[in-house]
């Protein structure tokens, strides 16, 4: 039999419900295999005790026949999530000890549904970063390495702790959420799947803000209908975020399945960017085939505007951050750090309680949202988010779903890509566009490179099309047929 | 456009958050070179652009004003820095 800890969650549910094991087995194997995983520093607080509470109660819905849709499966949840009752950082040490009298939508969405948190999961400060690397918690390390190579590799940011989890079977699925990438990303870095859904999907109520204007909730699991399961549990209308779009939630897993026939996949010229690594853009054509044997139609599309969405991002974000961000003043939450008067105060706590990236996101914040500043930077940045945007919508009159790389490169290794901000900086470029836009956007895992690491490609939809994503993302799934387990698995 | 020492005090002191000298330096650096990055923005034709507000909607929903909570202030207050007889406590602000 498979080892519990390596179930699909489709799989464990039916095990479950066939009396196969029980909650508390499947809930022990992973609170297990987590002890034995925590160097890797996926979460910065666990939470096993409740995990196990929560799974006793899970089997006794069980034995009485009735279940929740997804009773007992173990998963992480970002620690950008409010919790009620559990310490919730967003790894910052302004918000250390820091424990939320209320629960997150999203997360009492899925604890209705019988999901069972094995803890918050670490992730970079505030959600910014794309290394894992900027956690006060100290770094997240990745389950793979490369081959030959034993120096520890990120796991992807800013959900590195929940990419790293799920890949490192120590959870069955997680949330993230995504502001420029953050879910599809490290999704790609760890050779699982994710998905970010369209803005107004899922509430953001309880949700650690960063920019508002971008951050949505989504899924992390090995397969994409996992994914389609936890999805249907976050997503929906929340009357708390008035960006939440009031549209039913369909049964994404019907989707899963089927030919493509009559799919029209855009492939995008723009995304052929100089300096992207030649094994993803060789992935890419890979999977362009993949789509067509299985019945797509493939596309040429243009999105003229790609070449801005990383500048119109390092306005936006930052812009939006510093309003945000505002709020940790030490008066009401978090850390305070003793000052002579109210200014001082203020002034100390956010040099001690924030870390580096953040410190710099608020300055450029600040900055371009500064009288005389506010038109030629902040206006100007949301224009051209106005043209990104409209390129998406010109290009779904040739197409139902556009096809990419998710990151320009693989994994790489703590401390490479440090030198300056903007090397960093240029990991989203592939999963930025979508973010300004707010379409939604699956990452897949699709292969291996040279050195062993896992690579993804990314489907980008229409809005609330998320459906399309899981049927084309279920399709390259199947074709790309990607069942390496990362070492410290397969060890 | 960069940034000068100057311009980073002025906007750490606008954003609240206290840097030191050599900070100052290393952040005047850093942030010219973002807006360095940025500065390709300049060269997109956006006349008659109307700036994006939302992606989704224009109109934001507007509900009923009234009262849905409230009657908690021990919850408010529990993760104060500093709290008493039920008020947030600050440094004295007035001389």
């Amino acid at each position: 039999m498979t080892k519990l800890t390596h179930l699909t969650i489709k799989a464990a549910l039916d095990g479950l419900k066939k009396k196969d094991f029980t909650a508390t087995e499947l809930v022990d194997a992973h609170i297990a295999a987590s002890e034995a995983a925590r160097h890797l520093n996926c979460y910065i607080t666990e939470t096993f005790d409740s995990a196990r509470a929560q799974a006793k109660e899970s089997d006794a819905r069980y034995a009485a026949g009735k279940a929740l849709p997804l009773d007992g499966i173990p998963i992480a949840m970002k620690d950008l999530f409010c919790t009620e009752g559990v310490q919730t950082t967003a790894a910052s040490n302004i918000l250390r000890g820091f424990v939320p009298p209320y629960e997150s939508t999203v997360s009492a969405k899925m604890k209705a549904d019988g999901l069972v948190s094995m803890g918050k999961a670490n992730l970079d400060e505030f959600a910014m970063g794309s290394s894992n690397t900027t956690s006060a918690f100290g770094n997240v390390i990745n389950p793979w390495k490369r081959k030959g190579d034993n120096r520890d590799l990120v796991p992807g940011g800013s959900s590195g702790g929940s990419a790293a989890a799920v890949a490192a079977r120590i959870a069955m699925g997680a949330t993230g959420t995504d502001t420029g990438g953050s879910i599809r990303q490290p999704a790609a870095f760890c050779g699982i799947a994710g998905i970010k859904p369209t803005y107004g999907r899922c509430s953001r109520f309880g949700v650690v803000a960063f920019a508002s204007s971008l951050d949505q909730p989504g899924p992390f699991a090995r397969t994409v209908e996992d994914n389609a399961l936890l999805l249907r549990s976050m997503a929906g209308y929340d009357p708390k975020d008035s960006t939440s779009v009031n549209v039913p939630v369909p049964d994404y897993a019907a989707a899963c399945g089927g030919s493509l026939k009559g799919l029209r996949v855009g492939v995008p010229k723009e995304y052929r960017v100089d300096g992207t690594n030649a094994e993803i853009v060789a992935l890419w054509d890979k999977g362009v085939q993949m789509m067509k044997d299985a019945g797509a139609e493939i596309v040429d599309v243009s999105l003229p505007h790609t070449g801005y969405a990383l500048e119109t991002y390092y306005i936006i974000a930052p812009a939006e951050c510093s309003s945000n961000l505002a709020r940790y003043d030490g008066v009401r939450f978090g850390q305070r750090s003793a000052g002579e008067n109210l200014v001082d105060t203020y002034e100390k706590t956010r040099a001690e309680g924030f870390g580096r990236e953040v410190k710099r996101r608020i300055l450029i914040g600040t900055y371009v949202l500064s009288a005389g500043y506010y038109d030629a930077y902040y206006n100007q940045a949301r224009r051209v988010r106005k043209l990104i945007w409209q390129d998406f919508i010109n290009a779904y009159q040739k197409c139902d779903v556009l096809l990419t790389p998710t990151a320009p490169t693989p994994a790489f290794a703590i401390g490479e890509n440090t030198q300056d901000p903007v090397t960093m900086y240029l990991n989203d470029i592939f999963t930025i566009p979508a973010s300004m836009a707010g379409m939604p956007g699956m990452a897949v895992p699709v292969g291996l490179s040279a050195d062993g690491l896992p690579l993804g490609l990314q489907l980008i939809g229409k809005p609330f099309e998320e459906e399309t994503l899981f049927k084309a993302g279920h399709a390259l799934e199947q074709a790309a047929k990607f069942d390496v387990l990362p070492q410290l698995v397969a060890a | 456009m960069s940034i000068d020492k100057d311009t980073v005090g002025k906007i750490a002191r606008l954003a609240r958050i206290r840097v030191t000298e050599t900070e100052k330096e290393t952040l005047a650096a850093e942030l010219s070179g973002i807006l360095s990055m940025v500065e390709k923005l300049n060269t997109v034709d956006t006349k008659g652009v109307e700036p994006l507000t939302s992606v989704v909607q224009v109109k934001l929903p507007q509900r009923a004003d009234v009262v849905t909570d409230g009657g908690i202030p021990e919850k408010i207050l529990q993760n104060a820095p500093e709290q008493t007889a039920g008020f947030f406590v600050v440094p004295k602000v007035v001389e």
